[in-house]
C-alpha cells in the first residue's frame, strides 16, 4: 500500500536532494552530470560575490518576515471579530467572500493587479489619483512602491484562509471561560486579551514555525506574475525563487542556480531545527516535533 | 446584506449560543460598526474582480479615453468576438486543463488515502519511519534545479502531459498528514479487527470499509488537489516548450505578456486578415481572457468552499 506513495516520494523529493550535489559541481553537458568534475565551493563564492545574491536574500527575508508577523495579527483580529458578530449569517457571508482570492491563480491575480496599476488605464491612476489631483504613477517601472503593492496582494489573497483557520478555534473555545471572565466582570477587550488569544496560542505557533521554515522559500506566483516579470522592478520584487528559476531558464547557468537553490533548503532546514529547539525549551506542548 | 439583518437576534446555526453568550454579545451600535468594517473590506475583496469583468465587456475607445471603471462607459461585447477567432486554442487550452486536473486529481487522491491508512494504524512496525519519511518532505528539498534535470533526463518528461501531472504535484506532504489524522479519528481499530476476524485482507479492508467511510476527508483532498492543478502554471511555464501543450492558466500568462500569442496560429487562418489583427482591442480582450480563464473556479466557488472550510478545520498536525 505505501508503495506508490514511496516511489513517488522518493523521485519527486528525494532523488532532488542528491542532486543538489550538482551545486558542487561544475557542470559539462558533453560528460553528463555524474561525471562532471568537483568544484568544491566555487558556485558559492561565485554567488556571493555578485551583488544579487544580497538583493534576493534581503528582499526575500524581508519580506517572508513581514508576512509571518502581519497575517496572524490581522487574521486573529479577523476572527475574534467575525465570531462576535451578532449574525451568524452575515459573518458566514463575509468569510466566504474573504476566502474568494484565495482561489484565483497567481496568473489571474495578475490580471487583477495590472486592471488596477496599469499606468495608461488602470483603476487607481484614473479612478483615484487623477480626480484628486495628484499625476498618474507608472507602477510597473518604479520599484520603490512595490514594498507596499506586494504585501497588500498577498494579504488581500491568503488573510481569507488564515482566518478560516484561527476562526475554526476561536469557535472551539470552551464557553466557560467567558461565562467566568463575565462573573469577573470583564470587558470584551480583556476577553479577547487573556482568554481568546492564550487558547489559540498553540496554533498560532505551528503556523508560524512553519512560516518561518520556509522564510527563504519565497511565494513564487507573487513575486513572478503580480510584478508581470518586468525587470525594472528587480531590485525589490526578485526573490530567491524567482532568481534560481531565471538563473536557469533564461540564463542557463545550472551551476549558479542549484547552489542557491540549496543555499535557500539549507538555511531553510537549520531554521526549522533552530526554532523548534527554541519552543520545545519554552514549552514542550507546543513544538513540532 | 444590510444592517436589518445583522441586528436580528441570532439564530442557531451551526452551534446553538446559550443564554450567557446572549449577555455577552457585543452592543448593537459595536455590532454596526465591526458589520460595516466587513462590508467595506468585502468590497475590497471584490473590486479587482468586478473590474475585469466590467473591462472584458467595455468599449476600448471608452477604457483608453476613461480608464478601466467599474461600470462599463461603453457597453461591448467585441472582446469575446475576438476571441472566437482563437477558439481552438482556448478550447484546447481548456482541454489540457481538464485532462490533466482530473487525472492529477484522482491519482493524487488514491496515493494520499493508499499512503496515509498504514500511517493511521497503530499496529503498523514501520509506521515511524514512514511518517519521517513523509514529514522531512516538508522542511528540506531539493530545489527547482535538480527537480528540472531529473524529470527532463532522466524520466524525459519535456512536452508531455505527465509534466503537467507529476513534478510536484501529485502528493502533498500536508495532506497526506490531514487524511491520516481523519483516519485515527474516524475508524474504530474495532471495525478493522472485526473485519480481520472475518477473514478479510488488508486491501479488502482498505477499499471495502475504510474508503467508504472516508468519503468526507476524501472529498476535502480532491477538492485541494483539484485546485492546485487547475490553478498550476508553474509546470507549464518550465516544463513545456511546445505551445499546442501548455494549459488554460499558461495560456493567460502568455497573452498578458503578448496578445500575440494566441494570434500566432490564426495568421494562418484566412478568417482573419493582418489589418484586422492591427485594430484588435488589446486592453479588453486581455480582460476577456482572463474571464474566460478565471469563469470555472468563480463559479464552482459557491459549492467548493464548505468543503474547504471543513477540510482546513480538521485541526492540526502533528508529526
Amino acid at each position: 500500500m505505501m508503495l506508490p506513495g514511496t516511489i513517488y516520494l522518493l523521485i519527486n523529493n528525494y532523488l532532488p536532494m542528491f542532486g543538489t550535489l550538482i551545486a558542487f559541481k561544475s557542470v559539462d553537458w558533453s560528460k553528463g552530470i555524474l561525471h562532471s568534475p568537483w568544484v568544491g565551493f566555487d558556485n558559492f563564492k561565485f554567488l556571493f560575490r555578485t551583488s544579487d545574491a544580497w538583493t534576493i536574500t534581503r528582499n526575500t527575508l524581508l519580506y517572508n518576515a513581514l508576512f509571518i508577523t502581519i497575517t496572524p495579527i490581522i487574521a486573529v483580529s479577523f476572527a475574534i471579530l467575525l465570531n462576535e458578530l451578532r449574525s451568524r449569517l452575515a459573518a458566514r457571508f463575509f468569510q466566504s467572500v474573504m476566502f474568494l482570492p484565495y482561489f484565483l491563480s497567481a496568473v489571474v491575480v495578475g490580471y487583477l493587479g495590472y486592471s488596477m496599476l496599469s499606468t495608461e488605464f488602470g483603476f487607481i491612476n484614473t479612478h483615484v489619483l487623477e480626480p484628486l489631483g495628484f499625476d498618474a504613477i507608472a507602477w510597473y517601472s518604479e520599484p520603490k512602491y512595490w514594498p507596499y503593492i506586494l504585501p497588500i496582494v498577498y494579504i488581500w489573497k491568503n488573510i481569507g484562509y488564515s482566518t478560516v483557520i484561527y476562526l475554526a478555534a476561536v469557535i472551539g473555545i470552551d464557553n466557560e471561560y467567558y461565562e467566568a471572565a463575565l462573573m469577573d466582570g470583564a470587558s470584551k477587550w480583556r476577553q479577547a486579551i487573556s482568554i481568546t488569544l492564550p487558547q489559540i496560542r498553540p496554533i498560532i505557533i505551528i503556523l508560524a514555525l512553519m512560516a518561518v521554515g520556509h522564510i527563504l522559500n519565497a511565494d513564487f506566483g507573487l513575486f513572478y506574475q503580480v510584478p508581470l516579470d518586468a525587470g525594472a522592478l528587480y531590485p525589490t520584487t526578485n526573490v530567491i525563487d524567482t532568481y534560481v528559476y531565471r538563473a536557469l531558464l533564461t540564463l542557463g547557468d545550472v551551476g549558479m542556480s542549484s547552489a542557491a537553490g540549496l543555499y535557500q533548503s539549507a538555511v531553510g532546514l537549520v531554521l526549522v531545527l533552530t526554532v523548534n529547539l527554541i519552543v520545545r525549551k519554552i514549552n514542550k506542548e507546543n513544538a513540532l516535533f | 446584506m444590510n444592517t436589518a439583518t445583522a441586528n436580528a437576534p441570532s439564530r442557531a446555526e451551526g452551534f446553538s449560543k446559550p443564554a450567557v453568550k446572549r449577555i455577552n454579545a457585543i452592543s448593537p451600535s459595536t455590532n454596526l460598526i465591526v458589520t460595516l468594517f466587513f462590508i467595506v473590506y468585502s468590497c475590497v475583496c471584490l473590486l479587482p474582480v468586478l473590474l475585469v469583468i466590467a473591462a472584458s465587456l467595455s468599449d476600448e475607445n471608452a477604457i483608453t479615453l476613461h480608464g478601466y471603471s467599474l461600470i462599463p462607459k461603453v457597453w461591448s461585447t467585441s472582446a469575446y468576438h475576438y476571441l472566437m477567432f482563437d477558439l481552438h486554442k482556448i478550447l484546447a487550452g481548456y482541454g489540457i486543463s481538464i485532462a490533466s486536473t482530473v487525472i492529477g486529481s484522482l491519482s493524487g487522491m488514491m496515493i494520499t488515502a493508499l499512503y496515509a491508512y498504514p500511517l493511521s494504524r497503530m499496529d503498523f512496525d514501520f509506521r515511524g519511519f514512514f511518517s519521517f519519511f513523509i514529514f522531512f518532505t516538508m522542511v528540506f528539498g531539493g530545489g527547482l534545479v535538480p527537480t528540472y534535470l531529473i524529470y527532463t533526463n532522466y524520466f524525459h518528461l519535456k512536452d508531455t502531459l505527465l509534466a503537467l501531472i507529476i513534478p510536484g504535484l501529485l502528493m502533498n506532504a500536508f495532506l497526506v498528514l490531514t487524511t491520516r489524522t481523519f483516519f485515527q479519528q474516524t475508524i474504530h481499530p474495532s471495525i478493522l479487527e472485526s473485519a480481520q476476524i472475518d477473514g478479510a485482507g488488508e486491501f479488502r479492508i482498505f477499499f471495502g470499509i475504510v474508503l467508504p467511510l472516508s468519503l468526507p476527508v476524501m472529498a476535502t483532498i480532491g477538492l485541494f488537489y483539484t485546485l492546485a492543478y487547475w490553478n498550476d502554471w508553474f509546470n507549464s511555464l518550465v516544463y513545456i516548450n511546445n505551445d499546442n501543450m501548455v494549459n488554460l492558466q499558461y495560456m493567460m500568462y502568455r497573452v498578458m505578456r503578448n496578445l500575440q500569442f494566441l494570434q500566432s496560429h490564426a495568421q494562418s487562418n484566412t478568417t482573419v486578415g493582418a489589418e484586422e489583427i492591427a485594430k484588435m482591442p488589446n486592453e479588453t480582450v486581455r480582460m476577456a481572457m482572463c474571464i474566460v480563464g478565471m469563469g470555472p473556479i468563480v463559479l464552482a466557488y459557491p459549492f467548493f468552499q464548505r468543503y474547504f472550510v471543513a477540510g482546513l478545520t480538521v485541526g492540526a498536525v502533528k508529526g
